[in-house]
């Protein structure tokens, strides 16, 4: 298995707060990582330095052999490799849904705007969206925008794809479409690493469940192992709670 | 009668308070859309993120010390007395002759961007952080980001406050008159001048002057509804929620 993203002594502090500590960590050619953990806990955090929207404060990201850090590197061209789908969807407010998809292709990849529409309607269908084209990011519901977000994603046809608490700002009822979607693009071979508190979610579709506590890994293994047999006190503690 | 008086000079000068009325709308809107332009380009500038180091970091500093300068000064200071300075000035300091009309222009175009600075960088903080990094998360950069996600929302967002610059300004240029732009409040002293009947000539100036804020509020209301848009959309195709299509990757799996 070769590793796509691998993370070595990754820390990131706000001011004197220190959010992640130390943390190493890889994620492997198409498998789904699931990182759970209680509020607070720096999973949105690890998951935002990885695509360098907060700049860790010391450490590596390695992506596919290079060190995205260094000082040469192009930022911008290792973020469309990433596709990112927010907690609060952040569907660009002037674009309809289709312009959404079409947007970062042409203007970043330089894609022609045929291909780019078709590559856009693909993915759109893909989540179910395709015949919302002509609609404007504040006429969907929750659920809708969020599979929209997945679907501009998709578009840029990234090597990974970063879910930051996909679900979180959903109506309870909207919950499962997008779900039902992410298991759809997991089946389908995609690297994805999702941040998430759906634990049954994890515990069905993850290949590899990674337990953060306090700025730090606790725990990683298969879901079977991290659910089933929880080898630290910390992560059976949060399971308990969780679970219940 | 002061009424008879309105009309007589109505029709013994119209054509001076029409080229009058004109001169103040070409100016007015010539120079707010170049004020505006101003204000989104320091808008952009003033938003680059800091560089941690570097030539770079130095230069961006000064620029923006700059800006913020010039903004500071022509906001704190009176147009009337700017427009002294600078149509006195310029040919002073650099020995050449502005004509009247070229300094007027640039005077409104760089007193509104000043203001529109100030507007756009408020309409600027307005949009949601999110925006910013949805369109960082997929690769574009700072420029990328402010032309095709957050300008096109800022304007929106700044429309009222420009169509009250605007109607500042077409009242404003009044003031020009000091150095003798031939706009409407000069040309109305200069019928005033002639006949003596004060009241009437620049009540006629100031039912002009209403006519065209008047106008341009309303054309600027039906443009902000204009950028609304539809309030509707069409659905394409057949039933909604349907998955599975041969290209769809999740399909190929299942087969």
């Amino acid at each position: 298995m070769e590793k796509v993203i691998e993370i070595q002594h990754l820390s990131k502090s706000f001011g004197t707060h220190e959010v992640l500590k130390d943390i190493d960590f890889s994620v492997q050619k198409g498998e789904v990582v699931c990182v759970i953990g209680s509020s607070g806990s720096g999973k949105s955090t690890l998951l935002r330095c990885i695509n360098l929207l907060e700049k860790p404060s010391g450490g590596k990201i390695i992506y596919n052999g290079e060190d995205i850090l260094g000082d040469r590197h192009d930022i911008h061209a290792y973020r469309t490799k990433l596709g990112m789908v927010f907690q609060q969807f952040n569907l660009f407010n002037n674009h309809n849904v289709l312009n959404n998809c079409v947007v970062g292709q042409v203007k970043v990849m330089k894609r022609r705007k045929e291909e780019a529409e078709k590559v856009a309607i693909k993915y759109l269908n893909v989540v179910g969206m395709d015949q919302y084209v002509n609609a404007k990011a504040q006429q969907l519901s929750g659920g809708q925008k969020q599979r929209v977000a997945i679907a501009r994603a998709l578009s840029m046809e990234p090597d990974v794809m970063l879910f930051d608490e996909p679900t979180s700002a959903l109506d309870p009822e909207m919950v499962g479409e997008v779900l039902k979607v992410m298991k759809d693009l997991a089946k389908s071979g995609l690297t994805m690493l999702i941040v998430t508190h759906e634990m049954e979610f994890a515990k069905e579709v993850a290949d590899r469940v990674v337990f953060m506590d306090k700025g730090v890994i606790v725990e990683e293994g298969p879901p079977e192992q991290i659910f089933n047999q929880p080898q630290k006190e910390r992560t059976r503690e949060f399971l308990k709670r969780t679970l219940r | 009668m002061s009424l008879d008086w309105v009309i007589t000079i109505l029709t013994d000068n119209w054509p001076m308070f029409l080229r009058g009325a004109g001169m103040t709308l070409w100016i007015s809107v010539v120079g707010t859309l170049i004020g505006a332009a101003i204000g989104l380009i320091i808008g952009i500038i003033h938003t680059i993120p800091m560089p941690e180091r570097g030539m770079k970091k130095i230069t961006l500093k000064i620029i923006n010390g700059l800006l913020s300068a010039y903004i500071e000064f022509f906001r704190g200071t009176p147009m009337i007395v700017q427009a002294m300075v600078i149509f006195y000035g310029s040919a002073m300091a650099f020995g050449f002759d502005m004509d009247v009309f070229t300094a007027a222009i640039f005077i409104v175009s760089i007193n509104t961007g000043a203001y529109m600075a100030e507007i756009v960088r408020g309409g600027i903080i307005s949009v949601d952080k999110g925006q910013f990094e949805a369109a960082q998360a997929i690769g574009m950069n700072h420029f990328q980001t402010m032309i095709n996600v957050v300008l096109p929302q800022v304007i929106r967002n700044i429309l009222p406050a420009t169509g009250n610059q605007f109607v500042i300004n077409i009242k404003d240029t009044a003031v020009l008159s000091v150095i003798g732009v031939t706009e409407l409040f000069f040309q109305t002293r200069t019928v005033s001048g002639n006949n003596f009947r004060y009241f009437e000539s620049f009540f006629i100036a100031c039912i002009l002057y209403f006519i065209m804020t008047y106008t341009i509020t309303l054309l600027l209301r039906r443009l902000e509804r204009k950028m609304e848009g539809p309030s509707n959309y069409s659905m394409i195709g057949g039933l909604p929620m349907q998955v599975v299509n041969p290209e769809d990757p999740s399909h190929k799996i299942k087969e």
